[in-house]
């Protein structure tokens, strides 16, 4: 338990968290700091970019095993189930209704980059290794869980909107394309060129994360904000006990594949993350019918504010205690 | 200066759907419109910003567009079928134009 405490802390006091609460505050106390629109894209750009080909570079060196393979697999896995898990959970906690529920559950499925980004960096700072390839299962758990919501949903009766269309911009939607655009840049470069580019995509790497973060937490505390009134202490208790339950599960599959700690943790951080970027879009298209002041304020507001704070040390605490290290 | 008759048609929507709503216009012929974006606002689910979204969900767009009035009726039904399941509002407006070969 000190163990927890002392990581907690040590993860509280990082410069990386110190923005991100630096936003919250701002937003909460309704400064005016805003963030402007097109440089925390061309943050965010540069954040997907360096981190998906550091994976491609690392995967370059220690080549392709079918441990790639079967954390992909259970990555996608993961982002099916896990949406059965948080649907059942939320008719157990909440009274939202079916198409709401499903629409909820398909965001806890899916998983939030920055949340991933930021969980690559605790583990830096801890000095400890993760797989290069865990950027590839990062952008593999980001549709599935979109059709268990869309199954769950069609199980009432209730009509969706999914066509090819949809299925393009979800699969190839930026994210995912400089992700796995910039991993296998990566593969190919390989540690030589990746040289080339170091002084530019490793060592701002944290700098630019922390203003990043901190463009995050006022969007997490404007979230917040909108909270009240919107969502029930059941939904918000939920928001809660969801990441662990994903990361129990991002765990448990890690062990069963034999990961190392450090990509064990990023399954957790995998499962326990939800997406506020692709999947809300998506639901807007599928299932207009879904309120988005409860999924978006769900996730962005409780569920990423967690993650970010409490969740990453208490995830390395367990990854450890599993996994050594 | 002689003017013509034309409507002009602003339809504000949930910004995901934008690329099928104009889609929708250039199946019905319209290849004139403008597309702006709506900074915030309120309505039935409570008033909204764009401050600070991160993604397109929890965005609005207003598509507005001039047509000769006998092609509004064509053009309403095309568009009531993306329109009709989503958040937004279609206004029809009489107005004035100076060159009606272009509508």
């Amino acid at each position: 338990m000190d163990g927890f405490f002392a990581l907690a802390l040590g993860n509280l006091s990082s410069p990386l968290i110190l923005s991100f609460v630096l936003g919250v505050a701002a937003a909460l106390g309704r400064s005016d700091l805003v963030f402007p629109e097109a440089a925390a894209k061309a943050l965010s750009i540069y954040l997907l970019f360096a981190i998906g080909m550091k994976g491609g570079v690392s995967v370059a060196e220690h080549g392709i095993d079918l441990r790639l393979g079967s954390t992909v697999l259970a990555g996608i896995v993961l982002s099916a189930a896990l949406p059965l898990i948080a649907f059942k959970l939320l008719g157990i906690m909440t009274k939202l209704d079916r198409v709401n529920a499903a629409a909820v559950a398909a965001h806890y499925g899916s998983i939030s980059i920055v949340t991933f980004v930021a969980g690559t960096s605790v583990l830096e700072s801890a000095g400890i290794v993760s797989d290069g390839f865990m950027v590839a299962v990062a952008a593999a758990m980001e549709a599935p869980a979109i059709l268990s919501a869309l199954w769950l949903i069609s199980r009432g009766g209730s009509e969706t909107r999914m066509d090819s269309d949809l299925w393009r911009e979800i699969l190839l939607n930026g994210s995912i394309v400089l992700l796995v655009g910039a991993f296998a840049i990566g593969m190919v470069v390989g540690k030589e060129g990746m040289a080339d580019v170091e002084s530019f995509f490793v060592a701002p790497f944290k700098g630019a994360l922390c203003l990043f973060l901190l463009d995050m937490g006022l969007v997490a505390g404007r979230g917040l904000r909108r909270s009240r009134g919107v969502l029930t202490p059941g939904l918000m208790a939920f928001g809660l006990l969801m990441p662990i339950i994903g990361a129990g599960a991002g765990a448990l599959a890690g062990l069963l594949i034999g990961l190392p700690t450090g990509s064990i943790f990023l399954l957790m951080v995998l499962g326990a993350s939800a997406s506020y970027i692709a999947v809300p879009a998506a639901m807007r298209v599928a299932v207009p019918e879904a309120d988005p002041g409860i999924y978006l304020t769900l996730s962005l507001g409780i569920t990423f504010p967690f993650n970010l704070t409490l969740g990453l040390p208490l995830y390395l605490g367990f990854a450890r205690a599993i996994g050594g290290g | 200066m002689k003017t013509y008759k034309a409507k002009r048609v602003a339809i504000t929507i949930e910004a995901p759907m934008e690329r099928r709503l104009r889609a929708i216009l250039e199946a019905a012929d319209v290849t004139g419109y403008s597309i702006l974006p709506v900074t915030g606002g309120s309505g039935r689910s409570g008033s909204w910003s764009a401050e600070g979204q991160v993604g397109l969900a929890g965005g609005m767009v207003q598509v507005t567009c001039v047509i000769r009035p006998e092609r509004l009726d064509g053009l309403l039904e095309s568009v009531f079928n993306v329109v009709e399941r989503h958040i937004g509002i279609v206004t029809v407006m009489d107005c004035d134009v100076l060159r009606a070969e272009r509508f």
